[in-house]
Protein backbone atom coordinates (compact mmCIF):
# COMPACT_ATOMS: atom_id res chain seq x y z
CA UNK A 1 0.00 0.00 0.00
CA UNK A 2 1.57 3.28 -1.05
CA UNK A 3 0.69 6.91 -0.48
CA UNK A 4 -1.69 6.97 -3.46
CA UNK A 5 -3.92 4.34 -1.83
CA UNK A 6 -4.20 6.62 1.19
CA UNK A 7 -5.06 9.56 -1.07
CA UNK A 8 -7.78 7.54 -2.77
CA UNK A 9 -9.10 6.37 0.56
CA UNK A 10 -9.21 9.93 1.92
CA UNK A 11 -11.17 11.09 -1.14
CA UNK A 12 -13.65 8.26 -0.60
CA UNK A 13 -13.99 9.07 3.12
CA UNK A 14 -14.65 12.74 2.43
CA UNK A 15 -17.19 11.90 -0.24
CA UNK A 16 -18.96 9.54 2.17
CA UNK A 17 -18.84 12.22 4.87
CA UNK A 18 -20.54 14.66 2.51
CA UNK A 19 -23.23 12.16 1.59
CA UNK A 20 -23.65 11.34 5.28
CA UNK A 21 -24.02 15.05 6.09
CA UNK A 22 -26.73 15.44 3.45
CA UNK A 23 -28.61 12.39 4.73
CA UNK A 24 -28.33 13.71 8.29
CA UNK A 25 -29.51 17.18 7.34
CA UNK A 26 -32.46 15.96 5.27
CA UNK A 27 -33.62 13.25 7.71
CA UNK A 28 -37.10 13.94 9.00
CA UNK A 29 -35.89 13.61 12.59
CA UNK A 30 -33.99 16.89 12.22
CA UNK A 31 -37.01 18.83 11.02
CA UNK A 32 -38.42 19.96 14.36
CA UNK A 33 -35.05 21.15 15.65
CA UNK A 34 -34.21 22.90 12.41
CA UNK A 35 -37.59 24.64 12.30
CA UNK A 36 -37.07 25.87 15.85
CA UNK A 37 -33.61 27.16 14.98
CA UNK A 38 -34.77 28.83 11.78
CA UNK A 39 -37.38 30.78 13.75
CA UNK A 40 -34.78 32.37 16.07
CA UNK A 41 -34.03 35.48 13.95
CA UNK A 42 -37.74 36.30 13.83
CA UNK A 43 -38.05 36.88 17.57
CA UNK A 44 -38.64 40.50 18.53
CA UNK A 45 -36.68 42.33 21.23
CA UNK A 46 -38.47 43.14 24.48
CA UNK A 47 -37.40 46.57 25.68
CA UNK A 48 -37.33 46.91 29.45
CA UNK A 49 -39.63 49.26 31.32
CA UNK A 50 -38.23 51.80 33.80
CA UNK A 51 -39.09 49.51 36.72
CA UNK A 52 -37.28 46.58 35.23
CA UNK A 53 -34.23 48.69 34.48
CA UNK A 54 -33.94 49.72 38.12
CA UNK A 55 -33.84 46.09 39.16
CA UNK A 56 -30.80 45.20 37.06
CA UNK B 1 -23.93 40.55 36.47
CA UNK B 2 -27.08 38.50 36.02
CA UNK B 3 -26.71 36.79 32.66
CA UNK B 4 -30.44 36.56 32.26
CA UNK B 5 -31.45 40.21 32.84
CA UNK B 6 -30.49 42.29 29.83
CA UNK B 7 -28.37 41.91 26.71
CA UNK B 8 -25.00 43.66 26.47
CA UNK B 9 -25.81 46.04 23.64
CA UNK B 10 -23.33 48.75 24.60
CA UNK B 11 -20.42 47.05 22.85
CA UNK B 12 -22.68 46.33 19.87
CA UNK B 13 -23.59 50.03 19.62
CA UNK B 14 -19.92 51.05 19.86
CA UNK B 15 -18.81 48.72 17.09
CA UNK B 16 -21.84 49.66 14.96
CA UNK B 17 -21.05 53.39 15.08
CA UNK B 18 -17.35 52.76 14.37
CA UNK B 19 -18.32 50.63 11.36
CA UNK B 20 -19.82 53.72 9.76
CA UNK B 21 -16.89 55.94 10.81
CA UNK B 22 -14.19 53.57 9.52
CA UNK B 23 -16.19 52.87 6.38
CA UNK B 24 -16.04 56.57 5.54
CA UNK B 25 -12.33 56.86 6.41
CA UNK B 26 -11.32 53.71 4.51
CA UNK B 27 -13.34 54.54 1.41
CA UNK B 28 -12.07 58.14 1.43
CA UNK B 29 -8.50 56.84 1.30
CA UNK B 30 -9.61 54.55 -1.54
CA UNK B 31 -10.99 57.52 -3.47
CA UNK B 32 -7.73 59.44 -2.90
CA UNK B 33 -5.53 56.64 -4.25
CA UNK B 34 -7.89 56.11 -7.20
CA UNK B 35 -7.37 59.82 -7.98
CA UNK B 36 -3.59 59.40 -7.57
CA UNK B 37 -3.61 56.74 -10.30
CA UNK B 38 -5.01 59.41 -12.62
CA UNK B 39 -3.04 62.34 -11.24
CA UNK B 40 0.17 61.13 -9.56
CA UNK B 41 0.93 64.73 -8.51
CA UNK B 42 -1.74 64.29 -5.83
CA UNK B 43 0.88 62.79 -3.51
CA UNK B 44 2.35 66.35 -3.30
CA UNK B 45 5.80 64.74 -3.09
CA UNK B 46 5.14 63.91 0.55
CA UNK B 47 6.33 60.40 1.49
CA UNK B 48 3.34 59.67 3.73
CA UNK B 49 0.91 60.54 0.95
CA UNK B 50 2.45 58.27 -1.68
CA UNK B 51 0.30 55.57 -3.28
CA UNK B 52 2.55 52.84 -1.89
CA UNK B 53 1.82 53.89 1.70
CA UNK B 54 -1.83 54.85 1.31
CA UNK B 55 -2.83 51.68 -0.52
CA UNK B 56 -2.19 49.36 2.47
CA UNK B 57 -3.90 51.98 4.66
CA UNK B 58 -6.96 51.74 2.41
CA UNK B 59 -7.06 47.92 2.40
CA UNK B 60 -6.49 47.64 6.15
CA UNK B 61 -9.08 50.30 6.90
CA UNK B 62 -11.86 48.86 4.76
CA UNK B 63 -11.23 45.19 5.57
CA UNK B 64 -10.21 45.23 9.23
CA UNK B 65 -11.59 48.54 10.51
CA UNK B 66 -14.88 48.76 8.56
CA UNK B 67 -15.48 45.05 7.92
CA UNK B 68 -13.98 44.01 11.25
CA UNK B 69 -16.10 46.42 13.31
CA UNK B 70 -19.21 45.25 11.44
CA UNK B 71 -18.39 41.62 12.23
CA UNK B 72 -17.74 42.34 15.90
CA UNK B 73 -20.98 44.32 16.17
CA UNK B 74 -23.23 41.83 14.43
CA UNK B 75 -21.65 38.69 15.92
CA UNK B 76 -22.06 40.08 19.45
CA UNK B 77 -25.66 40.99 18.67
CA UNK B 78 -26.55 37.75 16.92
CA UNK B 79 -24.93 35.40 19.44
CA UNK B 80 -26.90 36.97 22.31
CA UNK B 81 -30.24 36.96 20.46
CA UNK B 82 -29.91 33.40 19.16
CA UNK B 83 -28.56 31.94 22.42
CA UNK B 84 -31.02 33.74 24.75
CA UNK B 85 -28.19 34.79 27.03
CA UNK B 86 -26.20 37.94 27.84
CA UNK B 87 -22.75 38.26 26.26
CA UNK B 88 -20.13 36.61 28.49
CA UNK B 89 -17.42 38.69 30.20
CA UNK B 90 -18.62 42.29 29.74
CA UNK B 91 -15.19 43.74 30.58
CA UNK B 92 -13.40 41.46 28.13
CA UNK B 93 -15.93 42.42 25.47
CA UNK B 94 -15.19 46.10 26.19
CA UNK B 95 -11.48 45.28 25.88
CA UNK B 96 -12.08 43.82 22.39
CA UNK B 97 -13.67 47.13 21.37
CA UNK B 98 -10.93 49.41 22.71
CA UNK B 99 -8.17 46.98 21.69
CA UNK B 100 -9.47 46.77 18.14
CA UNK B 101 -9.75 50.56 17.89
CA UNK B 102 -6.15 50.83 19.18
CA UNK B 103 -5.02 48.42 16.44
CA UNK B 104 -6.76 50.58 13.83
CA UNK B 105 -5.22 53.81 15.12
CA UNK B 106 -1.76 52.21 15.24
CA UNK B 107 -2.23 51.03 11.66
CA UNK B 108 -3.29 54.52 10.58
CA UNK B 109 -0.10 55.93 12.10
CA UNK B 110 2.48 53.31 11.13
CA UNK B 111 1.43 52.57 7.54
CA UNK B 112 1.80 56.18 6.27
CA UNK B 113 5.19 56.25 8.07
CA UNK B 114 6.26 53.35 5.88
CA UNK B 115 6.51 50.87 8.74
CA UNK B 116 5.50 47.59 7.12
CA UNK B 117 6.22 43.85 6.90
CA UNK B 118 5.55 44.10 3.14
CA UNK B 119 3.07 41.21 3.28
CA UNK B 120 -0.15 42.06 1.48
CA UNK B 121 -3.13 42.44 3.88
CA UNK B 122 -0.66 41.64 6.71
CA UNK B 123 1.48 44.78 6.54
CA UNK B 124 1.33 45.64 10.22
CA UNK B 125 4.56 45.18 12.18
CA UNK B 126 5.03 42.70 15.00
CA UNK B 127 4.00 44.78 18.07
CA UNK B 128 0.63 45.50 16.41
CA UNK B 129 0.37 41.86 15.32
CA UNK B 130 0.77 40.82 18.95
CA UNK B 131 -1.99 43.21 20.02
CA UNK B 132 -4.24 41.82 17.27
CA UNK B 133 -3.58 38.28 18.51
CA UNK B 134 -4.48 39.23 22.10
CA UNK B 135 -7.66 41.05 21.06
CA UNK B 136 -8.65 38.16 18.82
CA UNK B 137 -8.19 35.55 21.53
CA UNK B 138 -10.30 37.74 23.84
CA UNK B 139 -12.96 37.90 21.09
CA UNK B 140 -12.92 34.09 20.82
CA UNK B 141 -13.27 33.71 24.60
CA UNK B 142 -16.23 36.12 24.74
CA UNK B 143 -17.96 34.58 21.74
CA UNK B 144 -17.51 30.91 22.57
CA UNK B 145 -18.22 31.37 26.29
CA UNK B 146 -21.52 32.98 25.28
CA UNK B 147 -22.27 29.99 23.06
CA UNK B 148 -21.33 27.71 25.98
CA UNK B 149 -23.81 29.49 28.25
CA UNK B 150 -26.64 29.38 25.70
CA UNK B 151 -30.13 28.55 26.88
CA UNK B 152 -31.16 27.19 23.49
CA UNK B 153 -30.48 23.61 22.54
CA UNK B 154 -29.16 24.24 19.05
CA UNK B 155 -26.50 26.65 17.87
CA UNK B 156 -28.05 28.83 15.15
CA UNK B 157 -26.30 28.54 11.78
CA UNK B 158 -25.11 32.18 11.78
CA UNK B 159 -23.07 31.40 14.91
CA UNK B 160 -21.39 28.50 13.12
CA UNK B 161 -20.23 30.88 10.42
CA UNK B 162 -19.10 33.51 12.94
CA UNK B 163 -17.34 30.82 14.98
CA UNK B 164 -15.46 29.44 11.95
CA UNK B 165 -14.47 33.01 11.03
CA UNK B 166 -13.09 33.70 14.52
CA UNK B 167 -11.11 30.45 14.83
CA UNK B 168 -9.70 30.50 11.31
CA UNK B 169 -8.65 34.15 11.40
CA UNK B 170 -6.76 33.47 14.65
CA UNK B 171 -4.86 30.57 13.04
CA UNK B 172 -4.18 32.49 9.81
CA UNK B 173 -3.02 35.63 11.58
CA UNK B 174 -0.70 33.91 14.00
CA UNK B 175 1.02 31.60 11.51
CA UNK B 176 1.35 34.08 8.65
CA UNK B 177 2.91 36.68 10.96
CA UNK B 178 5.55 34.53 12.64
CA UNK B 179 8.57 36.81 12.44
CA UNK B 180 11.93 37.60 14.00
CA UNK B 181 11.95 41.18 15.34
CA UNK B 182 15.14 43.16 14.90
CA UNK B 183 13.77 46.41 16.36
CA UNK B 184 10.48 47.82 17.56
CA UNK B 185 9.46 48.73 14.02
CA UNK B 186 11.19 46.09 11.91
CA UNK B 187 10.96 42.31 11.72
CA UNK B 188 11.60 39.57 9.20
CA UNK B 189 9.09 36.77 8.58
CA UNK B 190 10.47 33.32 9.26
CA UNK B 191 9.42 31.94 5.87
CA UNK B 192 11.55 32.33 2.76
CA UNK B 193 11.10 32.00 -0.97
CA UNK B 194 8.22 29.97 -2.31
CA UNK B 195 7.20 28.80 1.18
CA UNK B 196 6.75 32.46 2.14
CA UNK B 197 4.63 32.98 -0.98
CA UNK B 198 2.48 29.94 -0.21
CA UNK B 199 2.01 30.99 3.45
CA UNK B 200 1.13 34.49 2.32
CA UNK B 201 -1.62 33.31 -0.05
CA UNK B 202 -2.84 30.60 2.27
CA UNK B 203 -3.39 33.53 4.61
CA UNK B 204 -4.51 35.98 1.92
CA UNK B 205 -7.10 33.78 0.31
CA UNK B 206 -8.51 32.48 3.56
CA UNK B 207 -8.76 36.04 4.82
CA UNK B 208 -11.13 36.42 1.86
CA UNK B 209 -12.75 33.07 2.62
CA UNK B 210 -13.24 33.41 6.34
CA UNK B 211 -13.05 37.13 7.15
CA UNK B 212 -14.86 38.50 4.08
CA UNK B 213 -17.04 35.47 3.33
CA UNK B 214 -17.83 33.22 6.32
CA UNK B 215 -18.19 36.18 8.71
CA UNK B 216 -20.52 38.05 6.37
CA UNK B 217 -22.48 34.85 5.64
CA UNK B 218 -23.13 34.75 9.39
CA UNK B 219 -24.49 38.28 9.06
CA UNK B 220 -26.56 37.21 6.05
CA UNK B 221 -28.08 34.18 7.81
CA UNK B 222 -29.40 36.37 10.62
CA UNK B 223 -30.26 39.72 9.06
CA UNK B 224 -31.81 38.56 5.77
CA UNK B 225 -34.43 36.39 7.54
CA UNK B 226 -34.89 39.14 10.15
CA UNK B 227 -35.49 41.87 7.59
CA UNK B 228 -37.60 39.65 5.33
CA UNK B 229 -39.67 38.49 8.30
CA UNK B 230 -39.36 34.89 7.10
CA UNK B 231 -37.14 32.00 8.21
CA UNK B 232 -34.22 31.12 5.96
CA UNK B 233 -35.31 29.32 2.76
CA UNK B 234 -33.72 26.00 3.75
CA UNK B 235 -32.10 25.43 7.12
CA UNK B 236 -30.90 22.02 5.85
CA UNK B 237 -29.13 23.65 2.94
CA UNK B 238 -27.51 26.12 5.34
CA UNK B 239 -25.96 23.22 7.29
CA UNK B 240 -24.57 21.61 4.12
CA UNK B 241 -23.49 25.09 2.93
CA UNK B 242 -21.47 25.67 6.10
CA UNK B 243 -19.57 22.39 6.18
CA UNK B 244 -18.81 22.29 2.47
CA UNK B 245 -17.68 25.93 2.36
CA UNK B 246 -15.23 25.63 5.24
CA UNK B 247 -13.93 22.26 4.00
CA UNK B 248 -13.15 23.56 0.52
CA UNK B 249 -12.01 27.17 1.05
CA UNK B 250 -8.79 26.30 2.83
CA UNK B 251 -7.24 24.76 -0.30
CA UNK B 252 -7.90 27.48 -2.85
CA UNK B 253 -5.01 29.84 -1.98
CA UNK B 254 -2.47 28.60 -4.60
CA UNK B 255 -4.56 30.16 -7.42
CA UNK B 256 -2.84 33.44 -6.43
CA UNK B 257 0.45 31.88 -7.53
CA UNK B 258 -0.28 30.51 -11.00
CA UNK B 259 2.76 30.37 -13.29
CA UNK B 260 5.15 31.11 -10.41
CA UNK B 261 7.83 28.85 -8.95
CA UNK B 262 5.16 27.19 -6.77
CA UNK B 263 5.11 23.50 -7.81
CA UNK B 264 2.70 22.83 -10.65
CA UNK B 265 0.66 20.26 -8.71
CA UNK B 266 -0.03 22.85 -6.00
CA UNK B 267 -1.21 25.36 -8.60
CA UNK B 268 -3.54 22.74 -10.10
CA UNK B 269 -4.81 21.81 -6.65
CA UNK B 270 -5.64 25.46 -5.96
CA UNK B 271 -7.42 25.74 -9.29
CA UNK B 272 -9.50 22.58 -8.81
CA UNK B 273 -10.60 23.54 -5.29
CA UNK B 274 -11.45 27.05 -6.47
CA UNK B 275 -13.76 25.61 -9.11
CA UNK B 276 -15.40 23.22 -6.60
CA UNK B 277 -15.96 26.25 -4.37
CA UNK B 278 -18.59 27.49 -6.80
CA UNK B 279 -21.02 24.85 -5.49
CA UNK B 280 -21.18 25.82 -1.79
CA UNK B 281 -20.96 29.51 -2.67
CA UNK B 282 -23.96 29.37 -4.94
CA UNK B 283 -25.79 27.10 -2.50
CA UNK B 284 -25.49 29.87 0.08
CA UNK B 285 -26.41 32.62 -2.36
CA UNK B 286 -29.54 30.76 -3.49
CA UNK B 287 -30.47 30.05 0.13
CA UNK B 288 -30.24 33.76 0.94
CA UNK B 289 -32.11 35.04 -2.09
CA UNK B 290 -34.84 32.37 -1.92
CA UNK B 291 -35.56 33.44 1.66
CA UNK B 292 -37.61 36.15 -0.04
CA UNK B 293 -39.56 33.51 -1.96
CA UNK B 294 -43.24 34.36 -1.56
CA UNK B 295 -42.41 37.85 -0.30
CA UNK B 296 -40.80 39.42 -3.34
CA UNK B 297 -43.19 42.38 -3.08
CA UNK B 298 -41.23 43.53 -0.03
CA UNK B 299 -38.40 44.54 -2.36
CA UNK B 300 -40.62 47.28 -3.74
CA UNK B 301 -40.97 49.10 -0.45
CA UNK B 302 -37.94 48.09 1.62
CA UNK B 303 -34.56 49.49 0.47
CA UNK B 304 -32.80 47.55 3.26
CA UNK B 305 -33.89 44.29 1.63
CA UNK B 306 -32.75 45.69 -1.71
CA UNK B 307 -29.29 46.20 -0.21
CA UNK B 308 -29.25 42.59 0.97
CA UNK B 309 -30.53 41.01 -2.22
CA UNK B 310 -28.17 43.04 -4.41
CA UNK B 311 -25.33 42.08 -2.02
CA UNK B 312 -26.23 38.41 -2.49
CA UNK B 313 -26.36 38.93 -6.25
CA UNK B 314 -22.87 40.41 -6.19
CA UNK B 315 -21.78 37.51 -3.99
CA UNK B 316 -23.08 35.09 -6.61
CA UNK B 317 -21.44 37.04 -9.39
CA UNK B 318 -18.02 37.33 -7.79
CA UNK B 319 -18.05 33.70 -6.61
CA UNK B 320 -18.62 32.75 -10.25
CA UNK B 321 -15.97 35.16 -11.49
CA UNK B 322 -13.39 33.99 -8.93
CA UNK B 323 -13.42 30.28 -9.89
CA UNK B 324 -13.34 31.30 -13.55
CA UNK B 325 -10.30 33.53 -12.95
CA UNK B 326 -8.58 30.71 -11.05
CA UNK B 327 -8.51 28.55 -14.21
CA UNK B 328 -4.91 28.79 -15.35
CA UNK B 329 -5.63 29.80 -18.93
CA UNK B 330 -8.02 32.56 -17.81
CA UNK B 331 -5.58 33.58 -15.10
CA UNK B 332 -2.86 33.97 -17.74
CA UNK B 333 -4.96 36.82 -19.12
CA UNK B 334 -6.39 38.28 -15.92
CA UNK B 335 -3.54 38.08 -13.40
CA UNK B 336 -1.60 41.28 -12.66
CA UNK B 337 -4.24 43.34 -14.48
CA UNK B 338 -7.01 45.71 -13.35
CA UNK B 339 -9.48 42.85 -13.80
CA UNK B 340 -8.31 41.46 -10.45
CA UNK B 341 -8.98 44.77 -8.73
CA UNK B 342 -12.39 44.93 -10.39
CA UNK B 343 -13.16 41.41 -9.15
CA UNK B 344 -12.06 42.22 -5.62
CA UNK B 345 -14.24 45.33 -5.49
CA UNK B 346 -17.34 43.63 -6.85
CA UNK B 347 -16.88 41.33 -3.85
CA UNK B 348 -15.79 43.99 -1.37
CA UNK B 349 -18.21 46.78 -2.30
CA UNK B 350 -20.98 44.68 -3.85
CA UNK B 351 -21.08 41.83 -1.33
CA UNK B 352 -19.30 42.83 1.88
CA UNK B 353 -20.13 46.53 2.04
CA UNK B 354 -23.71 46.26 0.80
CA UNK B 355 -24.51 43.36 3.15
CA UNK B 356 -22.97 45.36 6.01
CA UNK B 357 -24.87 48.53 5.14
CA UNK B 358 -28.17 46.63 4.87
CA UNK B 359 -27.56 44.83 8.16
CA UNK B 360 -26.65 48.06 9.97
CA UNK B 361 -29.78 49.82 8.70
CA UNK B 362 -31.70 46.84 10.08
CA UNK B 363 -29.78 46.68 13.36
CA UNK B 364 -29.28 50.31 14.38
CA UNK B 365 -32.92 51.26 15.06
CA UNK B 366 -33.31 48.13 17.22
CA UNK B 367 -30.31 49.22 19.29
CA UNK B 368 -32.00 52.55 20.03
CA UNK B 369 -35.59 51.34 20.45
CA UNK B 370 -36.76 52.99 17.25
CA UNK B 371 -39.13 51.57 14.64
CA UNK B 372 -36.75 52.32 11.80
CA UNK B 373 -34.07 54.64 10.50
CA UNK B 374 -34.70 58.39 10.47
CA UNK B 375 -35.35 58.38 6.72
CA UNK B 376 -36.26 55.39 4.54
CA UNK B 377 -36.01 57.64 1.50
CA UNK B 378 -32.35 58.34 2.26
CA UNK B 379 -31.72 54.57 2.57
CA UNK B 380 -33.17 54.24 -0.92
CA UNK B 381 -30.91 57.05 -2.19
CA UNK B 382 -27.97 55.30 -0.56
CA UNK B 383 -28.98 52.04 -2.20
CA UNK B 384 -28.89 53.60 -5.67
CA UNK B 385 -25.58 55.41 -5.09
CA UNK B 386 -24.03 52.12 -3.90
CA UNK B 387 -25.40 50.10 -6.79
CA UNK B 388 -24.46 52.62 -9.48
CA UNK B 389 -21.06 53.19 -7.86
CA UNK B 390 -20.07 49.54 -7.72
CA UNK B 391 -21.36 48.78 -11.22
CA UNK B 392 -19.39 51.71 -12.69
CA UNK B 393 -16.31 50.63 -10.74
CA UNK B 394 -16.46 46.96 -11.77
CA UNK B 395 -17.30 47.60 -15.42
CA UNK B 396 -14.47 50.15 -15.77
CA UNK B 397 -11.90 47.73 -14.43
CA UNK B 398 -13.19 44.78 -16.43
CA UNK B 399 -12.67 46.73 -19.62
CA UNK B 400 -9.34 48.18 -18.48
CA UNK B 401 -8.10 44.80 -17.23
CA UNK B 402 -9.07 42.66 -20.20
CA UNK B 403 -7.58 45.30 -22.52
CA UNK B 404 -4.44 45.36 -20.42
CA UNK B 405 -4.16 41.56 -20.50
CA UNK B 406 -4.67 41.38 -24.26
CA UNK B 407 -2.19 44.18 -24.96
CA UNK B 408 0.40 42.62 -22.64
CA UNK B 409 0.38 39.29 -24.47
CA UNK B 410 0.23 40.70 -28.02
CA UNK B 411 3.38 39.91 -30.01
CA UNK B 412 4.56 40.91 -33.50
CA UNK B 413 5.52 38.39 -36.19
CA UNK B 414 9.16 38.67 -35.18
CA UNK B 415 8.35 37.82 -31.55
CA UNK B 416 8.75 41.30 -30.09
CA UNK B 417 6.05 42.79 -27.85
CA UNK B 418 3.49 44.86 -29.74
CA UNK B 419 2.84 47.35 -26.96
CA UNK B 420 5.20 49.19 -24.64
CA UNK B 421 4.23 49.44 -20.96
CA UNK B 422 3.42 53.13 -21.35
CA UNK B 423 0.98 52.42 -24.18
CA UNK B 424 -0.87 49.91 -22.02
CA UNK B 425 -0.97 52.41 -19.16
CA UNK B 426 -2.32 55.11 -21.46
CA UNK B 427 -5.10 52.75 -22.62
CA UNK B 428 -6.29 52.41 -19.01
CA UNK B 429 -6.53 56.13 -18.31
CA UNK B 430 -10.19 56.69 -19.26
CA UNK B 431 -11.18 53.69 -17.13
CA UNK B 432 -9.23 55.00 -14.15
CA UNK B 433 -11.45 58.07 -14.48
CA UNK B 434 -14.63 55.97 -14.65
CA UNK B 435 -13.50 53.96 -11.63
CA UNK B 436 -12.82 57.15 -9.67
CA UNK B 437 -16.33 58.38 -10.45
CA UNK B 438 -17.79 55.02 -9.37
CA UNK B 439 -15.80 55.12 -6.13
CA UNK B 440 -16.85 58.71 -5.45
CA UNK B 441 -20.52 57.84 -5.92
CA UNK B 442 -20.21 54.87 -3.56
CA UNK B 443 -18.42 57.09 -1.05
CA UNK B 444 -21.15 59.75 -1.34
CA UNK B 445 -23.64 57.09 -0.26
CA UNK B 446 -21.64 56.53 2.94
CA UNK B 447 -21.94 60.23 3.77
CA UNK B 448 -25.71 59.96 3.32
CA UNK B 449 -25.63 56.97 5.66
CA UNK B 450 -23.66 58.88 8.29
CA UNK B 451 -26.27 61.69 8.23
CA UNK B 452 -29.12 59.18 8.48
CA UNK B 453 -27.40 57.36 11.36
CA UNK B 454 -26.80 60.64 13.17
CA UNK B 455 -30.45 61.71 12.84
CA UNK B 456 -31.57 58.27 14.03
CA UNK B 457 -29.56 58.14 17.23
CA UNK B 458 -29.04 61.75 18.33
CA UNK B 459 -31.11 62.64 21.39
CA UNK B 460 -32.09 59.00 21.68
CA UNK B 461 -31.27 57.17 24.86
CA UNK B 462 -30.73 53.43 24.43
CA UNK B 463 -33.16 51.17 26.27
CA UNK B 464 -31.94 47.83 27.68
CA UNK B 465 -33.41 44.74 26.06
CA UNK B 466 -34.54 41.89 28.28
CA UNK B 467 -32.93 38.51 27.69
CA UNK B 468 -35.41 36.04 26.21
CA UNK B 469 -36.51 33.04 28.24
CA UNK B 470 -34.88 29.68 27.49
CA UNK B 471 -36.45 27.64 24.74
Amino acid sequence: MDINDLRGLLTAIILLAFIGLCIWAWSSRRKADFDASAALPLEEDQYMTNNEQENI
Amino acid sequence: MDTTASYNDKVVRQFTIMTVVWGIVGMLVGVIIAAQLMWPQLNFDLPFLTYSRLRPLHTNAVIFAFGGSALFATSYYVVQRTCHVRLAFSKLAAFTFWGWQAVIVLAAVTLPLGITQSKEYAELEWPIDLLIAVVWVAYAIVFFRTIGQRRIKHIYVANWFYGAFIITVAVLHIFNNLAVPVSLTKSYVIYTGVVDAMMQWWYGHNAVGFFLTAGFLGMMYYFVPKQAGRPVYSYRLSVVHFWSLIAVYMWAGPHHLHYTSLPDWAQTLGMVFSIILLAPSWGGMINGIMTLSGAWHKLRSDPILKFMIVALSFYGMSTFEGPMMSIKTVNALSHYTEWTIGHVHSGALGWVAMMTIGSIYSLLPRLYDRDGMHSTKLIDTHFWTSTIGVVLYAVALWVAGIGEGLMSRAVNDDGTLTYAFIEILASKYPYYGMRLVGGLIFFAGMIIMAYNVWKTISNKKPVPVAVMDPA
